[in-house]
């Protein structure tokens, strides 16, 4: 069971990318927790400077940018 | 014994195949630069061609008379529209790519524990080419101030970022021509710079919300640079992304030129933001600060200044108020900072265009 949490304070692209992570997990499994994350404090604990970023069970999978459907499987799936 | 040869041979077969990779991915560049070289000579044809393009479809095609109104609307609109468009597109991409090479925690790195004046002046440069979005003001400001990098410092950045981009230098370049555009681009930066050192030198530190100083400064994003597909596809993305949000306000302004540049009188404007109402200035900046909107949608209203009679100076500060600052821009600033900083801030930026708008007028 992976945790997804996207960090973010709200603008369009966080809840770009809120999306296209639901819609990767759902492809690869059931088994995902998908938090996001608007606390500044909480955002900042994981030393990302550009929202929004996905963080992968605890490390920082990618940060100030969307990235595609097949990325996002990529960086989901690849953290065994 | 045996096992040594089979290595070595092994080895052969793999060092032949990297070198084969490597001279594959060494044509496949080739091919991708001589791909984007085609790409630019078609930009440059079409472009060099566009006015007459337009006049063509103005009054070959379309039935318009020469000198009528409408027919100068529609060959303004004709001509400016894909002209203002075919640079954004080409000018979007190439700062796509250069931004790849300033990420926020490069340029942290760059900025932290340098002394001001220096500091403010390479800030107010970074601010051009680190990539920069808005929501992530606040995280991008904590950044830095918890790695060192000094107060005035940071503002100059966070001034520099949002006003002197590459939309707002194209727009500026396309519809009114490289004068305006370095104009904004000197005084951006000069604003930018100035804004910052005052403001370090008002040693506002303590009016920082405490809680941003007891973040640990984080290690920043660590990932590796990117390779040249990557780049170019942020090139794209960001194409992709920042034309795909404006066009529509870029034809929105140019048809508003178009419109004005047929039937509106000239100096229409000239009486009250014309060079000799001292106080438009200032009224502009006021009316500019609290709005919000990005660099796209203050044209049309700057074609309409500018086109019918308004001082360049006045013009200018008021697209820069707009920019610069917003209320909703002081609403998330006031998470990090305290409301005299943020007043601070606006004050002094505020200042600085203002001076700048008076500045112009007087020179121009």
């Amino acid at each position: 069971m992976k945790k997804l949490q996207i960090l973010g304070t709200g603008c369009a692209k966080c809840n770009a990318l809120t999306e296209a992570v639901r819609r990767a997990a759902a492809e690869i499994g059931p088994d995902h927790e998908i938090e996001k994350v608007t606390d500044l404090r909480q955002i900042m604990s994981f030393g990302v400077m550009t929202t929004p970023a996905l963080v992968v069970d605890g490390k920082v999978a990618v940060a100030g940018k969307v990235p595609t459907h097949d990325e996002i499987k990529v960086l989901i799936g690849a953290n065994a | 014994m045996e096992n040594d040869l089979l290595d070595r041979r092994c080895r052969g077969r793999v060092r032949a195949l990297k070198s084969s990779r490597t001279f594959a991915a060494g044509g496949g560049l080739v091919v991708r630069l001589l791909l984007g070289a085609a790409l630019l000579a078609v930009w440059w044809t079409v472009y060099r061609r566009l006015d007459t393009l337009a006049e063509w479809l103005a009054y070959s095609v379309l039935p318009f008379e020469r000198g009528s109104h409408l027919g100068a609307a529609v060959e303004f609109f004709a001509y400016e529209s894909p002209k203002v468009l075919m640079l954004l597109v080409l000018v979007v991409f190439a700062v796509g790519i250069v931004r790849t090479f300033f990420t926020p925690a490069r340029t942290r790195r760059i900025l932290s524990g340098r002394s001001e004046s220096v500091g403010n002046v390479l800030a107010a440069l970074l601010g051009i080419v680190t990539p920069f979005c808005s929501c992530s003001a606040v995280p991008l400001f904590i950044g830095f101030v918890t790695a060192g990098v000094p107060l005035g410092v940071t503002f100059s950045f966070l001034v520099s970022a949002p006003m002197v981009n590459e939309v707002a230098l194209v727009l500026l370049f396309g519809m009114f021509g490289w004068k305006v555009a370095l104009l904004y681009l000197a005084t951006g930066l000069a604003i930018a710079i100035a804004s910052g050192w005052v403001i370090g030198k008002l040693k506002m530190e303590r009016h920082v919300e405490e809680w941003v100083f007891e973040i640990p400064a984080g290690a920043g994003e660590s990932e590796a640079p990117p390779a040249w597909s990557g780049r170019i596809r942020a090139g794209t993305d960001a194409v992709r992304d920042i034309v795909g949000k404006v066009w529509l306000y870029v034809l929105a302004g140019i048809a508003v030129g178009a419109g004005i540049h047929g039937y509106v009188p000239e100096n229409f404007m000239a009486s009250f933001m014309g060079r000799d109402a001292w106080w438009s200035v200032p009224l502009a900046v006021l009316v500019g600060v609290p709005m919000y909107s990005n660099a796209a949608g203050v044209i049309p209203v700057v074609q309409s200044l500018l086109g019918k009679g308004a001082a360049l100076g006045t013009v200018l500060a008021f697209m820069m108020a707009v920019i610069a600052l917003s209320l909703p821009e002081a609403i998330i600033l006031r998470k990090v900072l305290k409301p005299r900083l943020v007043a601070t801030f606006f004050g002094v930026v505020a200042l600085g265009i203002i001076l700048i708008g008076y500045l112009f007028n007087f020179l121009m």
